[in-house]
């Protein structure tokens, strides 16, 4: 999600005031750096993942806020995670737990001392169903740190083939039953603190995150352009990074605004990620962050960019979709409704994600689809044989996957990676990159 | 006359084909992987070219394939296996449209198409299990030839079921096996219907279309082309120079570039 130290630097890039690699580093430093005295200042901390969290709330009471997910990747992008991981299957986890889990188990058993410095003990831990490790991961928090925990039960799918869509019955039934738990989840904040929840305040948080997420989804649209300004799953989880990390707070949104104006800039000179663009990609599922330079290296050295990844909207908690906005005159039900609707998205990921990449195939004028696999992370990866099968038979979209771990530097395999990365583009040089790629990149380029 | 080479640098073999203008395969060469990465590729080339009866300088154009293709430092390009076993099995079996390549420490499955363009393909992920390193593990167990496990497997009256996925403990359920008095050619069995099922279940993935073709080393193998065959419910091709598909193909890819330039 975010990184401090993945190097890369856009090809033939010209001189711009603002440099979001080295911005995006600035505000991920400051904020560990404003985390390591919380504790001391005796500020209420809370832990949350990055998908159904009610950051806003948490935000109108000065909580500080931990992203166990974004301590756990930071531990891979600056090669520490083994060392992390080591340490939890030396206590006994089982190779098969999920590697930001054991890297977080690794972090307690080394009280808390990270590589981007300590991480203070948290008053509260918020999680929920959005992936079922988040509550067992809350369970170990709970029982190793005695750290009070609100579980948050979001609606999910109901059946196959059908979407809850705003506005309609289920939806509200699940943004009331949505607000009922932040009702409660105030009071908890409110004794912790020994604050009043400030309406008004909450409203500022939201416009705020409505800001960014406006620029958000300009970002994403920029990446439409021939050449993509930016590839998404290098640049782009430097971005990713500040819209969790920062959302709500005015620094996020100034990055944002910048953010969008600078790739405007880029696009309108034609400037593009890779100096010569010859195949555009789409990437779904999680980043591999121990080697996730070296991934996107492989992919560049044949011209492929990353245009998109389904990852940069799950993973910003599903704050991309153009119709989740909130409505700050009535923050607490507007915050339930966009929840609801946003974890719904996040939740029926897998059923609509053939549906869903499809769309992001015309609209990125994508050559093929590169799926990474996460074996201990199924969440993400179960869907992806359906999906693959989906793009490569009904729709002759060329697919690669490949499988290696979120974090974990054993389960990668530079040689046989390289391999299938290499026979992915034989494959497309052989066929003339994608029909759908090719045809939207024509009419694209004729229509410019 | 001039002539082309491919060489393809596997992780137990490597093997060379030497093409003549016309694409006719001239000389070809096996070596096993005892000398160094480096130099193996060198001596296979030249004893492919010995078996031609080929001079070096007349070669014009060497494209290494394989994990080690890029110590083909005499090559002048490099294309992934799976590229070259397409291409190489649609010019031995031109109605291929499926291809299983299984050799030392992979298994593939590859859809291509007329041409032998790949369409889609799938591999073995982070584990040997299906592979021929499950032979290798077997022959070890049972201190045969690796030659020797096709023909007594297929004299098996009572396969057993090989449960392990993992090709380092299959050896020590082989040995379990034995122990309990089951007999040899029941665990080999067992052992073929392993990696059939594991290496059929990758096909699946990329959708099986007759015609199959079988290359790599363990094609080579009989138990496992009828095993092959009999779980695809299709005949499956395999050639006598099914081992040196993927040097075959890289020697076609050479051929392209050297004779199509020629033509230009």
């Amino acid at each position: 999600m975010t990184t401090a130290t993945l190097e890369h630097g856009p090809a033939g890039s010209a001189a711009d005031a603002f440099d979001p690699r080295s911005e995006g580093q600035r505000l991920i430093k400051a904020w560990y750096a404003d985390l390591e005295q919380a504790n001391e200042r005796r500020q209420p901390v809370a832990n949350v993942f990055v998908m159904g969290n009610a950051i806003e709330i948490l935000r109108a009471f000065d909580f500080k806020l931990v992203f166990p997910e974004i301590n756990s990747l930071q531990t891979g992008v600056r090669k520490a995670s083994e060392e992390y991981i080591r340490l939890s299957e030396d206590y006994g986890m089982s190779p098969d737990v999920c590697s930001y889990v054991k890297a977080d188990v690794g972090l307690m058993l080394k009280e808390n001392r990270h590589p981007a410095g300590n991480i203070p003990k948290a008053s509260l831990a918020i999680a929920s169903n959005m992936c079922g490790t988040f509550i067992k991961w809350a369970e170990i928090w709970e029982r190793w740190l005695k750290t009070p925990t609100f579980v948050l039960d979001l609606p999910g799918q109901r059946a196959a083939g059908w979407q809850v869509r705003p506005g309609d019955a289920q939806h509200a039934s699940d943004a009331r039953w949505v607000e009922a738990q932040f009702t409660e989840l105030i009071a908890r904040c409110e004794a912790i603190t020994g604050r009043k929840l400030d309406l008004d305040r909450l409203a500022e948080i939201e416009e705020r995150v409505n800001r960014m997420v406006f620029h958000w989804n300009n970002v994403m649209r920029l990446n439409r352009a021939c050449p993509a300004p930016y590839n998404a799953m290098l640049d782009g989880l430097t971005f990713i990074g500040i819209m969790n990390v920062y959302r709500g707070a005015e620094e996020g949104v100034e990055f944002m605004r910048r953010l969008d104006e600078h790739l405007q800039a880029k696009v309108a000179r034609g400037e593009g990620r890779v100096a010569d663009e010859h195949y555009r990609l789409i990437f779904s599922g999680t980043p591999c962050y121990v080697s996730m330079r070296r991934l996107v290296e492989l992919f560049e050295t044949w011209g492929g960019v990353f245009a998109y990844s389904d990852y940069l909207t799950f993973a910003a908690g599903g704050m991309d979709a153009t119709d989740i906005v909130y409505d700050t005159s009535r923050p607490l039900e507007s915050l339930a409704e966009v929840t609801a609707l946003a974890a719904h998205r996040g939740l029926s990921n897998q059923f609509f994600a053939h549906e869903r990449l499809a769309g992001q195939i015309r609209d990125y004028g994508a050559d093929g689809v590169v799926f990474h696999g996460i074996k201990s992370c199924r969440f993400v990866s179960s869907g992806m044989a359906d999906t693959r099968e989906y793009l490569s038979r009904r729709l002759d979209v060329p697919t690669l996957y490949i499988e290696s771990d979120l974090i974990d530097p054993r389960y990668w395999s530079d040689a046989q990676i390289k391999n299938r990365v290499d026979a992915f583009f034989e494959a497309l040089h052989q066929r003339g990159g994608g029909p759908v790629g090719r045809k939207a990149n024509e009419e694209r380029r004729a229509s410019a | 006359m001039k002539y082309v080479a491919g060489v393809d640098v596997g992780s137990t073999q490597t093997k060379a084909v030497v093409l003549d203008e016309r694409g006719a395969i001239v000389g070809r060469a096996l070596a096993d992987m005892e000398t160094s990465m480096t130099t193996i590729a060198q001596d296979a080339f030249r004893a492919a070219l010995d078996d031609a009866g080929v001079a070096e300088g007349d070669v014009l154009y060497v494209v290494g394939t394989g994990y080690g293709r890029y110590n083909v430092k005499f090559g002048r390009e490099q294309v992934t296996e799976i590229s070259c076993h397409a291409r190489g099995s649609v010019t031995l079996f031109p109605g291929t449209r499926t291809v299983i390549d299984i050799g030392g420490q992979d298994t593939k499955a590859i859809r291509v198409g007329p041409e032998g363009n790949v369409l889609n393909f799938t591999m073995n992920d982070k584990c040997a299990a299906g592979t021929g390193r499950f032979l290798g593990a077997a022959s070890f167990a049972l201190e045969m030839s690796l030659a020797a496990l096709g023909p007594l497997a297929l004299t098996a009256q009572n396969p057993v079921r090989i449960t392990t996925t993992c090709t380092v403990f299959a050896e020590s359920e082989i040995i379990s096996h034995l122990a309990k008095g089951m007999l040899p050619e029941d665990v080999l069995m067992g052992v073929h219907q392993a990696i059939t099922s594991r290496c059929v279940s990758l096909a699946r993935r990329v959708g099986v279309e007759s015609e199959v073709t079988f290359t790599g080393g363990v094609s080579r193998n009989v138990a496992m082309v009828k095993l092959l065959s009999d779980e695809l419910g299709m005949p499956v091709n395999v050639s006598e120079d099914a081992h040196f598909c993927g040097a075959l193909g890289a020697a076609l890819f050479a051929h392209d570039r050297a004779f199509a330039a020629v033509a230009a």
